[in-house]
């Protein structure tokens, strides 16, 4: 009888602590639904974004201004530079008639690229079975001037074969370039996984910071922690709305990338969210520790974009490629959290690869998030008594 | 008048160090059922801390205290559920609605809903504040914000309500006001401990406590300590015991 009773106690009280926690979090929705600020940053910012590096920042190089000057005026010049024309990374300004002139339109800027191609070309070509074009390119933005040689390289190289046919070379070799999981190298693709893992990031540490040292700075937390809400909980009650909110910006960065930029989703979307879910509640961890630490909004503000977006660019592979810094560097990266989740997502999305090819990233995340879980709790403790 | 015997606060030797520094030095009293207690100090005095290791949220170095009959060091679950607290700041949420901070706070204490809602109710028109009851809480004038945080505190009827210098920025009229709602609670047998510095304050309370430097400098009710330190009134007898902490300053 005396267990019973004592189990019914337990019972009502742990329904008690529902009922608080349930309170919790929507009086917690009113406070992010109801501030502009937040909304605008929870949501207005992973749109710009993602429209921003799907649209304006890409590395591809599209309908590139180059000028001509025809020397030779002859058909197969005539065919070449329309094969130049008709793909979708030059446009032909225009075709001048003399070096000088071509230099001028340089100098203005207006061209990446010029085309001189020398008197008797088609002679050249068919007699001696050798001619030389020049292609000079404006190299001020190296990776351009790279890229665009490639593109007039394989053109170039495309006409050859085309003029070649019927007739028999030996010891040709053709090399067959395969661009695996993004054949046509589209920038999105490396974009998308990155913005997800910064916005993720920006979001969950330092709005869950900034709430949560709210309530210190505002008093209410004194009161919260005198009530018979259990401390700890204040906190999860506190990270609760912003993994929904969280999952919802996930939902709709893959919805825009998929509807809007036409990324694929290869791989399984359950582990997609799986892994996102996983981050979130890692970066969640991660705005826990922050605000434990700190007193007011603004150094949590400040510790969340200097300790967290900065390492988040610059070492989760997104931006600079991590094989090409140097070894301390490159140690470091790796308790950076994005780096696993962009890894993940990038294999996951593009790759399509299944959870045998990500468990170690799991595995990592899941190390840092338990990590900060525990020095959140011990700390949170400390600061009570 | 039976009730009044009942001890609901009781500290012995309580103390609170901060490495060298002693906030709270070796306090002992006792605080009875439905009793508005007061408790005086300058800034630094230690009102406060002692007030933080009462409530739980501080544990103390050394001493004892019982509150609401169970122990500081060991039952603090226990002891928060039968408080309800006011902090220095104000201590309701700007953007929710009256209503909602009443939902909220009624939550967390763990009322049921129709609790919640009976209650509710009726704070809401006790406070006159009807139509105001859906307009967001920072909204509304300090006074009100006050009377209705002071009423949240106590929406739970706990055996104890601890308010940290509730009354800090708003008019003496606004005062009494907030005075009538402490009455009132302490007349349906609720004990009021106050922090105050407001000295017509410490006359409006059953007893009161000065603290000096983390000591009790004096302790009784405002008639009694004013014929001890023949003093016309209550400011006057802060002074005395200020002037003495100085000197043991210097």
């Amino acid at each position: 009888m005396k267990f019973f009773t004592n189990w019914h106690a337990v019972h009502k009280e742990k329904m008690h602590n529902m009922k608080r926690l349930i309170s919790f979090v929507k009086k917690e929705f009113h406070h992010v639904l109801r501030d502009p600020k937040t909304l605008m940053i929870l949501f207005g910012l992973p749109i710009v974004q993602i429209m921003i590096f799907g649209f304006a920042l890409t590395n591809e190089v599209k309908n590139s201004k180059i000028v001509v000057l025809d020397q030779s005026k002859d058909a197969s010049a005539l065919q070449l530079l329309n094969k130049i024309e008709a793909s979708r990374y030059f446009e032909i300004e225009k075709s001048v008639t003399s070096r000088d002139e071509m230099e001028e339109a340089f100098k203005e800027g207006k061209i990446k690229m010029a085309i001189v191609i020398p008197d008797q070309f088609q002679h050249d070509l068919l007699h001696d079975n050798k001619a030389t074009i020049q292609i000079i390119s404006d190299a001020t933005d190296p990776n351009t001037a790279n890229m665009l040689n490639t593109y007039v390289n394989s053109i170039i190289n495309d006409f050859q074969s085309s003029l070649m046919q019927g007739t028999n070379i030996p010891y040709r070799i053709i090399p067959e370039i395969k661009m695996l999981y993004n054949p046509q190298l589209k920038g999105v693709h490396n974009f998308v996984p990155g913005v997800m893992a910064l916005v993720l990031m920006l979001v969950c540490v330092m709005m869950t910071a900034i709430a949560i040292v709210r309530e210190k700075e505002t008093g209410t937390m004194e009161i919260l922690l005198v009530s018979p809400f259990q401390p700890l909980m204040v906190i999860v009650a506190k990270t609760i709305p912003y993994l929904i909110l969280s999952l919802v910006n996930v939902t709709m960065i893959l919805a825009l990338s998929v509807l809007v930029l036409d990324l694929p989703i290869n791989g399984s979307l359950g582990l997609l969210f799986a892994v996102s879910t996983l981050f979130i509640i890692t970066c969640l961890s991660l705005g826990m520790f922050i605000s434990v630490k700190t007193q007011t909004q603004q150094a949590a503000m400040l510790i969340s974009l200097v300790g967290m977006l900065l390492p988040t660019l610059l070492f989760s592979g997104f931006m600079f490629p991590i094989e090409n810094m140097p070894l301390p560097l490159q140690i470091v990266s790796n308790i950076v959290p994005a780096k696993w989740y962009y890894i993940m997502i990038k294999s996951i999305m593009i790759k399509g690869l299944g959870f045998m090819y990500i468990w170690k990233p799991i595995l990592i995340l899941s190390g840092i998030t338990l990590f900060f879980i525990v020095v959140s709790i011990k700390n949170f403790k400390i600061r009570l008594a | 008048m039976i009730n009044m015997k009942e001890l609901v606060i009781e500290t012995r030797n309580l103390s609170k160090r901060f490495g060298d520094f002693i906030a709270v030095d070796n306090i002992s009293f006792e605080v009875n059922k439905g009793e508005i207690f007061g408790f005086l100090g300058a800034n630094g005095a230690g009102k406060t801390t002692a007030m933080r290791m009462l409530c739980g949220l501080s544990i103390p170095s050394s001493g004892d205290a019982m509150i609401a009959g169970f122990d500081v060091y060991k039952e603090t679950e226990s002891i928060k559920k039968n408080i309800g607290y006011m902090s220095q700041k104000f201590s309701l949420y700007e953007n929710l609605t009256v209503e909602e901070n009443i939902q909220f706070f009624g939550g967390i204490y763990g009322l049921s809903n129709s609790d919640i809602k009976e209650k509710g109710r009726a704070l809401i028109q006790k406070l006159g504040l009807e139509s105001e009851s859906r307009k967001l809480v920072g909204s509304l004038p300090l006074g009100w914000k006050q009377k209705l945080s002071f009423s949240v505190a106590v929406i739970h009827e706990p055996k104890i309500v601890f308010l940290d210098e509730p009354t800090g920025g708003v008019d003496p009229l606004t005062r009494r006001q907030f005075w009538d709602l402490i009455y009132e609670a302490a007349d349906r047998g609720v004990t009021i401990f106050v922090t105050t510095h407001y000295m017509d304050e410490a006359e409006y309370c059953n007893r009161i406590c000065i603290m000096v430097d983390g000591k009790i400098g004096a302790m009784g009710a405002p008639d009694f300590l004013k014929k001890k330190f023949r003093a016309s009134s209550m400011d006057e007898v802060f002074y005395e015991l200020a002037r003495g902490a100085q000197r043991k300053d210097a």
